[in-house]
């Protein structure tokens, strides 16, 4: 497929991270993107009611993106996110988007395909239903981009 | 019974006080190196499937109701087979007492309790107030894995009747107590889904005709805890007017939060005719031609 060879390297390297673990490790994995989704800038903390509600995770988590920000280049996303501890594969999802999304330019984070969280297979380890969340989450970022854009 | 019960006060009003056991009972069977035998095993069962990997109570195993609990295919639960292969590869033989806990206030240890009632596994408890509790209390909680002996467990038959309700159930039970454990605007049929679970919509908002809305956390103290006999009573007895010879079926939205309904009504009230309809609003509100009713009222017995 196209799309593979195109995908930013940081999505294509933790999609091939996962593929080549058993699924119990597959969870472990998650966790520790979980552990390491980034808190948020100080300028954002407390000020969570103004970033945008995920509603297709079963936990709270928001995000925030940013365009051109924080002395970044014009067309260069960020993606900021918080959910709680007690959210482990809610965490995981937003690590593994905030990790492989920012740094990207807008046009390299609107061509990531929509289906790319199917793709790590996940779907075995947290079951289908969960990682739907992972989708509307894409989803979001790829919409707050376009707004931005 | 392999394990003791807990014979704390706090349940002997209940009228299966068995089914409950405290955090300081666990802890106490913790110490003495019960968790994990052949005679007792704890088991995690959470909404969120990373939860447990997180910490967990020392010794105990986990299951999830989406990957372990759950035909991976058909809307079912897994088979004879699969739940023998699941509990004993857990260290569960067919004696041996498992105590449940979970977080969001045990739903999805009801759950997992419900489950195994479907195979008729014995004793099994709930750890009441779950893993919010035990956490809060500051109990020990791990990281490693617990070192766990397989059992051999007997392939039984899953025998759903006692208390287990499908569409068809329900629509022959039209008239009967039925109660709507979901919140005030799912019932109302000003949402379809649940505040926080977009992905699990119907079709049509509302409820099924005469279900009253008791919402499953009537039934739960702040700290996640069950309420005691007498608030229950309360609730269910004098305020829905459920009478002992009653049939009683639950639902809500997938089946979870009406497990620790049903389990208050079977377990702490002592109702003999519990049933829990776990196909519930994402299959009502999306099957054709069952009658709805829309509004904060029960509403009335559709005519046939």
């Amino acid at each position: 497929m196209s799309d593979t060879t195109e995908l930013p390297a940081v999505l294509a390297e933790t999609r091939d991270d996962f593929l080549a673990l058993t699924q119990a490790d597959r969870l472990q994995l998650l966790l520790e993107f979980s552990n390491e989704l980034p808190a948020l800038p100080e300028r954002l903390q407390g000020h969570e009611d103004e970033l945008e509600r995920v509603e297709e995770c079963q936990s709270p988590v928001f995000i925030l993106v940013t365009v051109g920000e924080d002395g970044d280049a014009p067309d260069v996303v960020r993606m900021h996110a918080t959910a709680p501890r007690e959210s482990p594969t809610t965490r995981g999802f937003a690590s593994i988007l905030a990790q492989g999304l920012s740094g990207l330019t807008v046009e390299q984070v609107l061509a990531v395909p929509a289906d790319y969280p199917l793709t790590i297979g996940l779907s075995e380890a947290v079951s289908p239903l969960r990682i739907r969340g992972m989708v509307g989450m894409l989803g979001r970022v790829q919409r707050q981009v376009r707004a931005l854009a | 019974m392999t394990a003791p019960v807990d014979p704390s006060d706090t349940f002997r009003d209940y009228a299966h006080p068995e089914r409950l056991v405290s955090t300081a009972w666990l802890q106490d069977q913790l110490d003495a190196g019960a968790v994990g035998t052949a005679d007792l095993v704890v088991v995690e069962s959470d909404e969120d499937v990373l939860l447990y990997e997180t910490g967990h109570v020392p010794g105990s195993v986990k299951i999830d109701w989406h990957t372990d609990l759950n035909d991976p295919v058909q809307r079912d639960y897994i088979d004879g087979e699969a739940f023998a292969r699941l509990v004993g590869g857990k260290g569960i033989g067919r004696d041996t007492t498992v105590v449940i806990y979970g977080d969001k206030n045990n739903w999805w240890a009801a759950y997992a309790l419900w489950v195994f009632t479907l195979f008729g596994h014995q004793d099994v408890r709930l750890l009441d107030g779950g893993r919010a509790k035990w956490i809060a209390e500051d109990r020990p909680v791990t990281t490693d894995r617990s070192a766990v002996t397989p059992a051999e467990y007997p392939v039984v038959e899953r025998d759903d009747a006692p208390v287990r309700a499908f569409k068809e159930d329900v629509l022959a039970h039209l008239g009967e107590p039925l109660i709507d454990v979901r919140s005030a605007p799912e019932y109302s049929g000003q949402r379809t889904t649940a505040p926080d679970y977009p992905e699990e919509g119907a079709l049509r908002g509302g409820h099924i005709p005469t279900a009253v809305n008791i919402p499953w956390a009537t039934a739960a103290a702040p700290d996640g805890t069950f309420r005691s006999r007498a608030e229950l009573d309360a609730v269910y007895r004098e305020g829905a007017g459920i009478g002992d010879a009653d049939q009683v079926i639950a639902y809500c939205r997938i089946g979870e939060r009406s497990s620790h309904t049903w389990f208050v009504l079977e377990h702490l009230l002592g109702y003999e005719n519990v049933r829990n309809y776990d196909g519930s609003w994402t299959e009502w509100g999306s099957a054709v031609r069952v009658p709805i009713v829309q509004g904060t009222e029960p509403g009335a017995l559709p005519t046939r």
